[in-house]
């Protein structure tokens, strides 16, 4: 047995056994309250900088399936679980949960108190931490975890988006197109352009499954570029760090906003915010949860949404053009926007699931609705 | 949108007598509902002939009817109400059937009774086999392969495109009664017949198997405006095959990925939708093809079931109180999380825990009947653990069973036979989780182990684990074990008792060695949240990790142990008992902390006590919990047998422990001592003696004669008791029982033939005994108490006797120095009094009494138990009895096919009702229709009595008579009654011919039977009359008294109606 050390900043310590591949990683610790889905956490680039607390009891029990990795690699800097399954049981895996950590050099720490470490984190605040199968002295850990950079005012899409643009045509497995993401009638063969600051693939897939031909951009792709392109439709995806940082994209979206339909996600959601001129806050601890409750300001409906950010956008910030138009049931941040006269809207949480509930499945129908409607 | 002002009242059904199927959660929900709706400020009606529930307590509706639940007295009750709404989705199937009933009666309509939470056609659509399968094909969902028969042709033909195995599924049944697999055509027709007759509207479902599958479920809530949400997701461990009432069950689901996960979200969101469930709660259960991942909708139900109260129960989220609140028009965003406080309801509730439920079964009450689990439900309780690894949790619930188990074996109990382990672990029995042990510690691999029993690799593996960790364990001993391994074993949910067992030392030197080493539980909140949000309610469970959340307060608190899972002999009333307790302690001021594992009871619920601790009721489990909380008192008395088999080990580990001591309850129960405490009163008990082997058991059935009583010590419910008529008998008995219980003595009593039996419920304070109640039993003597109907006040025992009864009891409270609830089993025979037992505790029939006499005496109990005298409390004897109040019971033979079919001094009722009214024949009849028996108002009544009883006879057989009776008897009786002028038909007693009594009551020939005891002589005929009389449902009636009372019950059924009375009256 090897055993691992997480050691945070301001002095707490958690020891666990190593499950992954072996080494130092560091990042800010936080916490993901998903009850499934932890292939699709560990390779959504949004985690990019971030050891991942899941706070289920078990973790890897069905294994991975190819098809629900959000991203060709794994993106959370290490995972932190409390009880690890070896070898899984699924007709869908084709390979351990523990083959891809290992295959893919990330650490994992299991057997560690992940209720008291999430506890603490609701505290204290998501804060940054290292984890360490090779400095095992407390003392020395702690002060490591001092020394990294904070999140706030870190560009860590940079390094997660792609740097080619390239075209992407693979839509949602047949066996999982439920109901409640059954398709349109009419498929149109619209064109839209996304803007990757750290896509997850069942954003792609979504917008696949309705008709449209998909280029990922690079972030840095100029508004002149991209329209050059020819798109009915700009989507702003998610990705990790700071949004304040990225003034590079949101001077993009200004340019964007009014040419083209744009919706945005998560990231994408606070970029546009910007664009429209409101700032941007770091959230205590975030939220990272398949379970959030989220109002629909105009009919008071609930959706169950999954969600994954630590920064969100201060409605007040926003001009009165702007609506806001859903709020987190939890604790009232800003969960969507829209504006008044121009085409462009966003979400806070993952309308494409993955993992999480599809109840926000219909923002991408109506992405899809506002691009008829600019074309026609 | 706020909650609906056009209605002000609403009727609430309950769901009647405890049932296999449908137990006490209903209460729980029932009771949540209620609670709910009156906080709106709605007037609420509440009916249920089911007295034992907490939900019939007069404070808790404004209207409390214990009456029927039938069409014609809810109408009457109706009718007198006026209620605006009907609430039909908190009484299990029960409740909803009446209210389709009352709907197709035209009822609800004259009366303008709007139905809440389901309409009428959304439990069709869900009830009903073919309009949900189309319901299915609607929205794209695949159902089994399956067909509707109504006889036995159509089901023949069907099953040739179903194929075998076929799973066959009467409609409208409970807890699948009358279904099953034929794995060949001969079950085939045999379950296809009994299926046809079980079903009320003799319709059957015939169906592809799915035996393999895995099964789940999802407990889903939606509102009015159509927001969904789903509370929690549910694993069977058992696959398809075994009803999931009867299945190891494991919140959240452990093998489905995100993708899998949310594709049942959707679905059971849809279904619920095409179902037409306009607001509430729903389950809907999913198979899903191991290999390919292919779905099967099972079925689903519009209403709280079973499983949400675990579902509740499991995740913090109360489904019948937001379901209850839905009804009235809120939305799921309006209503606030009760657990946070500070977060909506509207969420999905996330675990950072393991929940696993086991089943309680209770097969050794039925010989006779196949220990085999299948499509009809058995088990008669469960339990409930959580953990923070499914090892852990599972262990808790294994030793939350309280069946002598500390665990998942490596507790000393014995391997199953090697012989059979291919057969227990192909066939589905209680047995299995135990063979699968055995089977492991034999070598036998996961695949092997996999292949028998088709259970997840996923769950075989965590099994499999623990094997390997007891290996580890085994190299050391006590003084060797690092702490470390010690502790890796508890966080995998080892019990001290284990521990000691694997590391060759006794319990008490494991806790002391672990606690010297600081390992501790931890105690976790149930928080909805997995942490992310502080909880603000104290609901918590134990486990092994870093931090304790436990928290606890500095004020004066009280601890009440309840009784663990719902077993034949101990259920609901105990449950009433505790939360009575804790009613009356939060009254006088003190914090108050319930300890239970039971997910179906109302004082599990986290607004019942200040704190509940949902735990393991062992003395390891128990300890852990006082050590942190450190109460002032700990109470055992009301959780029934539970609790006080751990008061010697609480007592010696300096708990204390209040009411009636440790000391005074072996008093009671060790006979030796006893006979002194009955000398000293100047008391009778039967002539008796006590045996430790076989040799002394003849020589004392000798001395005491024939017939006798015989059991073993300590026991609940009557278990292995019997009556034996000679020595052959005897030798067989032991035979068993040595088997059963090689250490503990065995008791026989002289068995009084034709005495009458009573039951007395005594409060005690040390100063004064207050009778709280005294219940004269209807059925003969011989009959355990738990299964005879009985009568509240006496009707046949002289003033004078009762008198003595009375002096009797408050003799023996003073005696055994009783502090609280007492209960004394009486015998009458010839005016004298025997003693049979007393036992020094809350009572079965505690609630019925109560709500007869109108006082909460285990409340009054409870405050004495806390140095409250009785004369403080201002009671110094019980009110007068308002008429009379029957409580009758129901048996579950159907259920367990096979098993003898007769009532004897073994417990085997799972519930009851109760009937008041204005005569005791009033009471009876209600008491009967409470149980769902309606008396024959007119048809055949067949008599045979003993000598002795037949000039009591000639008065009563004249009133059937004149009632329109034809008379039927023996040729004794026969000749009898014709002497006195009575015209008679005469029949064959079963061993003298055909057609003989038994024919005529097969063919439906006769209505009512009365037969009392005739001696030994005649045993196998009363024996083969009543069998079959129960068989056939036909009223049997074993006094002359009770004979009389159903002749005036039908007398006033046919003038017109027994009358309805609220407790609020």
């Amino acid at each position: 047995m090897t055993r691992a050390l997480l050691a945070l900043e301001d002095g707490r310590t958690f020891w666990g056994r190593a499950v992954g591949a072996r080494g130092e990683r560091a990042g800010e610790v936080v916490f993901n309250t998903s009850m499934t889905g932890y292939a699709e956490i560990l390779t959504d680039p949004s985690y990019r900088g971030q050891l991942v607390t899941l706070t289920a009891s078990h973790i890897g029990n069905y294994g991975i399936d190819q098809l629900d990795l959000e991203a060709a690699t794994p993106w959370a800097e290490a995972l932190i679980v409390r009880a690890f399954t070896e070898r899984p049981s699924n007709w869908r895996s084709s390979e351990s949960l523990s083959e891809l950590l290992a295959r893919r050099g990330v650490m994992a720490v299991a057997d560690l108190d992940t209720r008291a470490l999430t506890r603490h984190i609701r505290a204290a605040g998501a804060m940054r931490a290292v984890l360490s199968t090779e400095d095992l002295d407390p003392a020395s850990l702690v002060a490591k975890a001092q020394a990294i950079p904070v999140m706030e005012g870190r560009d860590l899409a940079s390094d997660v988006g792609t740097q080619t643009s390239y075209e992407w045509h693979e839509g949602t497995p047949t066996d999982f197109t439920t109901l409640q993401l059954a398709l349109p009638e009419a498929i149109h063969n619209r064109h839209v352009v996304v803007y990757d600051f750290g896509v997850k693939r069942n954003t792609l897939r979504r917008l696949v499954d309705f008709g449209c031909k998909v280029t990922v951009v690079p972030n840095r792709t100029s508004a002149e570029e991209s329209l050059a392109l020819k798109p009915d439709g700009v989507l702003i995806s998610n990705g990790p760090g700071d949004p304040a940082t990225l003034e590079y994209a949101v001077d993009t979206i200004r340019n964007l906003i009014g040419q083209v339909p744009v919706f945005g996600i998560c990231l994408g959601h606070q970029l546009i915010g910007q664009a429209l001129g409101g700032t941007t806050f770091k959230l205590p601890f975030g939220h990272h949860a398949g379970n959030h409750p989220v109002f629909d300001t105009s009919t008071g409906k609930v959706r169950i949404t999954a969600q994954n950010h630590g920064f969100a956008l201060d409605p007040a910030s926003l001009p009165s053009d702007v609506n806001v138009t859903e709020v987190s049931g939890n604790d009232q941040t800003c969960e969507g926007l829209q504006h008044q006269s121009l085409p462009v809207f966003s979400v806070q949480y993952h309308p494409e699931a993955g993992p999480g509930p599809h109840d926000g499945d219909e923002h991408f129908r109506r992405f899809i609705a506002l691009v008829d409607q600019q074309r026609n | 949108m706020p909650k609906r002002s056009d209605i002000h009242s609403i009727l609430v059904l309950g769901a009647g007598p405890i049932v296999i199927g449908q137990a006490c959660e209903f209460d729980y929900s029932g009771t949540q509902a209620i609670k709910a709706l009156r906080e709106e400020g709605y007037r609420i009606i509440l009916v249920n002939s089911n007295p034992a529930t907490i939900m019939t307590d007069p404070s808790l509706a404004d209207r409390t009817y214990i009456e029927p639940l039938d069409v014609p007295t809810v109408s009457e009750i109706i009718a007198r109400e006026r209620p605006d709404a009907l609430l039909p989705t908190v009484g299990g199937q029960t409740a909803l059937n009446l209210a389709m009933d009352l709907h197709r009666a035209g009822v609800l309509e004259q009366y303008n009774v709007q139905m809440l939470g389901a309409n009428v056609d959304a439990i069709a659509t869900a009830e009903d086999r073919e309009l949900f399968k189309q319901a299915m094909d609607r929205i794209g969902l695949q159902s089994a392969r399956s067909g509707i028969a109504r006889s036995l042709e159509e089901a023949l033909e069907l099953v040739k495109a179903t194929g075998f195995p076929s799973i066959i599924r009467p409609s409208f049944t409970l807890g699948g009664a009358g279904g099953g697999i034929a794995y060949n055509a001969e079950d085939f027709r045999r379950i296809v017949e009994e299926g046809l007759k079980l079903s009320p509207i003799g319709e059957l479902l015939i169906e592809e198997s799915l035996l393999g599958w895995k099964e789940y479920e999802l407990e889903l809530m939606r509102d009015s405006a159509g927001n969904g949400v789903v509370v929690c997701s549910i694993e069977n461990f058992d696959p398809m095959g075994v009803h999931t009432g009867d299945s190891i069950t494991v919140a959240p689901a452990m093998t489905l990925s995100d993708r899998e996960y949310q594709r049942l979200r959707d679905m059971g969101l849809a279904v619920m939708e095409v179902v037409g469930v306009a607001t509430g709660g729903s389950n809907v259960q999913f198979a899903i093809n191991p290999h390919d991942g292919r779905v099967i909708v099972i079925e689903m139900n519009p209403r709280v079931s079973r499983s949400s109260a675990l579902a509740s129960k499991a995740t913090g989220f109360p489904i019948a109180k937001i379901a209850a609140k839905l009804a009235v028009g809120y939305t799921l965003p309006e209503l606030p999380n009760d657990i946070t406080k500070s977060t909506p309801a509207s969420f999905e509730p996330a675990l950072d825990y393991v929940v696993v439920k086991i089943p309680r079964w209770n097969f050794e009450k039925f010989p006779g009947s196949q220990p085999v689990l299948g499509t009809a439900m058995k088990s008669v309780g469960e339990a409930m653990a959580m953990g923070r690894t499914f090892t852990e949790a599972l262990q808790k619930a294994l030793r939350s069973l309280e069946n002598g188990r500390m665990g998942w074996g490596a507790d000393g109990s014995q391997p199953v036979p090697q012989e059979r382990l291919r057969e227990l672990l192909i066939t589905p029995t209680p047995q299995r989780i135990f063979a699968m042990r055995t089977a492991f510690d034999l070598g036998w691999t996961v695949d092997q182990i996999h292949e028998l029993t088709k259970i997840d690799y996923w769950f075989l593996d965590q099994l499999a684990s623990l094997i390997a960790l007891e290996k580890e364990l085994r190299q050391y001993d006590l003084a060797t074990i690092p702490a470390e391994l010690l502790l890796q074993a508890k966080r995998n949910g080892y019990s001290d008792p284990q521990l000691a067992y694997l590391l060759n030392a006794n319990a008490a030197e494991v806790r002391q060695q672990r606690l010297g080493h600081g390992i501790k539980p931890t105690y976790h909140h149930v928080d909805t949240c997995a942490a992310e949000f502080p909880a603000q309610t104290p609901y918590l469970y134990s486990s092994y990790e870093t931090e304790s959340e436990a928290n606890p307060s500095d004020r004066r608190k009280v601890m009440i142990l309840g009784g663990g899972p719902n077993r034949i002999g101990q259920g609901l009333e105990f449950d009433y008992c505790c939360c009575h307790a804790v009613f009356a302690l939060r009254e006088l001021g003190y914090e108050t902390i319930m300890v239970n594992c039971n997910p179906e009871t109302v004082s599990t619920d986290y607004d019942t006590a200040d704190r509940l601790y949902f735990e393991p009721l062992t003395l390891e489990d128990v300890l852990n919990i006082v050590d942190v909380e450190q109460p002032s008192g700990v109470l055992l008395q009301f959780g029934g047998q539970t609790p006080l088999k751990l008061a010697k080990g609480l007592e010696a580990a300096g708990v204390p422990l209040w009411g009636t001591s440790p000391a005074a309850i072996d008093r009671a129960e060790d006979r030796g001592q006893f006979g002194e405490v009955l000398a000293e009163c100047g008391l009778r008990a039967t002539p008796y003696g006590s045996a430790t082997s076989w040799d002394e058991a003849r020589a004392i059935a000798e001395r005491i004669g024939y017939p006798t009583m015989v059991r073993p010590s300590y026991v609940l419910g009557g278990q292995g008791m019997a009556i034996i008529h000679d020595q052959a008998g005897l030798d067989d008995y032991l035979r068993h029982i040595t088997e059963a219980s090689p250490e503990h003595p065995v008791l026989l009593d002289r068995f009084l033939e034709d005495a009458t039996e009573l039951d007395v419920d005594a409060v005690a304070d040390g100063e004064t005994v207050v009778i709280a109640g005294m219940m004269e039993q209807i059925e003969r003597a011989g009959i355990h108490s738990g299964d005879s109907a009985c009568v509240m006040p006496t009707v046949g025992i002289k003033p004078e006797v009762v008198e003595q009864l009375k002096r009797a009891t408050d003799k023996l409270a003073r005696a055994l120095g009783v502090v609280g609830l007492m209960n004394v089993q009486f015998a009458v025979k010839n005016d004298e009094i025997y003693v049979l037992e007393v036992n020094p505790r809350a009572s079965r029939s505690i609630p019925y009494v109560a709500k007869a006499s109108g006082v909460a005496w285990a409340a009054l109990a409870a405050k004495v138990m806390a140095g409250v005298t009785l004369k403080q409390q201002g009671i110094s004897s019980a009110p007068e009895l308002r008429g009379f109040h029957v409580k009758e019971v129901v048996l579950p033979w159907r259920r367990f096919p096979g098993a003898t079919i007769a009532l004897g001094p073994e417990m085997r009722s799972t519930g009851e009702a109760m009937g008041s009214g204005d005569s005791f024949g009033a009471a009876f009849a209600k008491a009967q229709a409470g149980c769902g028996r309606s008396l024959p108002t007119s048809g055949a009544i067949f008599v045979s009595v003993n000598d002795h009883d037949k000039p009591a006879l000639v008065p009563v057989a004249k009133q059937y008579s004149e009632l329109g009776f034809k008379v039927i008897a023996t040729a004794g009786t026969a000749q009898y009654l014709r002497e006195q002028g009575l015209k008679v038909e005469s029949i064959y007693k079963v061993n003298e011919g055909r057609p003989n009594a038994a024919d005529y009551i097969i063919n439906g020939q006769v209505d009512i039977i009365v037969n009392t005891p005739l001696g030994r002589a005649s045993l196998f005929d009363e024996q083969a009359i009543r069998q079959t009389a129960l068989r056939q449902g036909v009223i049997s009636i074993t006094t002359v008294a009770s004979a009389a009372a159903v002749a005036d019950a039908i007398q006033a059924l046919r003038e017109g109606g027994l009358g309805v009375r609220a407790l609020q009256d």
